[in-house]
């Protein structure tokens, strides 16, 4: 049997990833640039939410503490988040917004295609679900990516900024530690760093047709899926996704 | 409603006599419950009416979007979240048919936008007040919703052939929204003392802007009575004001919530609830703009539509783009 602490961080790495991205997009709702994309952004966001209780509803059940997935989402402190920092960062413009997305779809679709072989049929099944939720997504992301890109000089110029800002939260997505270790010796998901050629090629092609210009600088940032540390912003986001839990200690809503 | 004070065009009912051929072949399709079709003729005052009300109820769904967005990110649980944004699409959804269903009549979406962004058309005075605490969620679901239903449900039957479709759409998921509004207020009314004092305080707050969304009384205006001659408009407002009452008082009682109304009671002899009206002078300043929040809700939605300006632009110049790279293959 696996490693159950392995496990449990996994899962709440794959849930947080969902609940905090998910979080940021329903943040659009009734702001977007015309109401085919407020749709679209509602329909991310609820895709995430919905893929989150799944995930969290496993981690808590593996945990085998009795923690719901709600408990789990609304009742830990940042340093309990398993999030990469990609998904906690700010919406920006609609484009940042948008790039986020894809560059976060475009691993998510890559991952979950992998989990479906997972020898957990718990997140196989999973997988299964979310990947076709997921492959809309990419598909979707990466249209608006191109489209913006190679828009106008005005649109050009915002994608390729979203573009520069958010490249160096992309190489936490592929870092691997002993929780991946774990589940890769366990057959019950891929070694991130396994998924990075598909997703370099992806994302090559998508960012070509967009007349972007991927950055070459290798840095990246991390600290979200340790929990080691986590950006400013991640706390901003809880003390609102939290508040009415944190307010009325119990309450059943 | 979500179209209150609708101004019918024209000058009122006119008889048989007074009616060219034209219009009176119109009216007896009309009167016949036949559906009128964009490429069927119609009088010029009927389609101008038709389009101030289908426009002002795609507007209402839209800014209707924001004082639920207002507690998305804030949202209890994982399920509250979920079906909250759930809602949310399906409001800016119904914006979607309604916006088509009104461009079957001659305007586009861009020019209906510009119209409620400069302030000429209005949307529904009840997005206009503020979601305070969760149990506003609820409220909106229920009482807001449930009286959206009580006047989209007749609509459902009006002439016009687009805009009945998009009721017959929109009034089946308009019901499962009043249900988890109601769903709400039951977790609250039977929750702590906290959550049902959010209750009370979100009826409180709730019940007589509800009641405004019917519009003042029209039962002797003539305008109303063309309306009502093309059935773009079935019931007066008083009459679905009533049904409204009648239908709320004892889910509010099964609640434990108490109607801010101390003369509201059962008339026997009338087989309805008496009740008070509404402040009208306040719903008049609402409309006006001087409500709670008309100004954040149109700041909000001249922001959206302007700081959207190059994304629009962006992909419209990347589809032209395409389509030119596609004519010089051929």
């Amino acid at each position: 049997m696996a490693d159950q602490n392995a496990l449990f961080e996994f899962l709440l790495r794959m849930g947080d990833n969902s609940l905090i991205l998910g979080h940021r997009v329903s943040e659009w709702c009734g702001h977007s640039p015309v109401l085919e994309e407020d749709i679209a952004l509602a329909n991310t966001a609820l895709d995430l939410i919905g893929q989150t209780q799944f995930w969290l509803g496993l981690a808590g059940e593996v945990e085998g503490k009795g923690r719901t997935a709600d408990d789990l989402a609304f009742l830990r402190d940042a340093w309990d988040f398993r999030n990469v920092l990609l998904c906690e960062l700010p919406n920006g413009d609609f484009g940042q917004t948008l790039m986020r997305q894809f560059l976060y779809d475009a691993w998510s679709s890559i991952m979950l295609g992998r989990l479906m072989t997972s020898s957990d049929a718990r997140v196989a099944e999973i997988a299964a679900k979310a990947s076709k939720e997921v492959a809309y997504h990419v598909e979707r992301s990466g249209d608006t990516v191109v489209g913006l890109g190679d828009g106008t000089e005005e649109s050009h110029a915002r994608m390729q900024a979203a573009l520069d800002y958010l490249w160096p939260y992309v190489g936490e997505m592929f870092d691997s530690d002993e929780v991946d270790a774990a589940m890769v010796k366990a057959g019950i998901a891929p070694d991130p760093a396994s998924l990075r050629e598909e997703y370099d090629a992806l994302v090559a092609k998508v960012l070509g047709q967009a007349t972007l210009t991927i950055p070459t600088d290798t840095f990246h940032h991390k600290g979200g899926r340790t929990g080691y540390m986590h950006t400013e912003h991640l706390g901003h986001l809880l003390t609102q996704m939290q508040w009415l839990q944190r307010a009325y200690p119990g309450a059943t809503w | 409603m979500y179209a209150q004070l609708v101004k019918t065009a024209g000058t009122g009912v006119k008889t048989r006599e007074e009616m060219s051929d034209e219009e009176r072949n119109f009216q007896d399709r009309v009167d016949r419950d036949e559906k009128i079709e964009p490429k069927d003729w119609m009088p010029d005052d009927y389609r101008a009416t038709l389009i101030r009300q289908i426009g002002q109820h795609a507007h209402s769904e839209i800014v209707g979007q924001l004082p639920e967005g207002n507690w998305i990110t804030r949202a209890p649980t994982l399920e509250r979240k979920a079906i909250l944004l759930a809602k949310v699409q399906d409001e800016a959804g119904h914006g979607l048919y309604l916006y088509c269903a009104a461009e079957t009549l001659g305007v586009t979406r861009d020019e209906l936008t510009e119209e409620l962004l400069s302030g000429r058309m209005k949307y529904s005075s009840i997005f206009n007040y503020p979601t305070l605490n969760w149990a506003d969620i609820g409220a909106v679901g229920w009482l807001v919703d449930g009286a959206a239903i009580m006047n989209q449900v007749p609509l459902q039957r009006t002439s016009y052939g687009p805009y009945s479709r998009a009721m017959i759409r929109i009034c089946k998921e308009e019901s499962f929204h009043q249900r988890q509004g109601y769903d709400i207020m039951m977790k609250m009314a039977q929750g702590s003392d906290a959550q049902r004092r959010m209750a009370q305080d979100a009826l409180n707050r709730f019940w007589y802007p509800s009641l405004m969304m019917f519009g003042p009384s029209d039962k002797d205006s003539v305008h109303s009575a063309q309306s009502l001659a093309w059935k773009i408009k079935i019931d007066t407002n008083d009459e679905l004001r009533q049904r409204f009452v009648d239908q709320t008082v004892p889910q509010a009682k099964y609640l434990g919530l108490t109607i801010p109304d101390e003369n509201l009671k059962w008339n026997e002899e009338r087989g309805a609830h008496d009740f008070s009206e509404p402040d009208w002078a306040e719903f008049f300043n609402v409309i006006k703009g001087k409500g709670p929040c008309n100004v954040d809700r149109m700041d909000a939605r001249v922001a959206a539509w302007e700081d959207g300006a190059w994304v629009r632009d962006g992909l419209l110049a990347h589809a032209r783009k395409k389509s030119a790279t596609r004519t010089a293959a051929e």
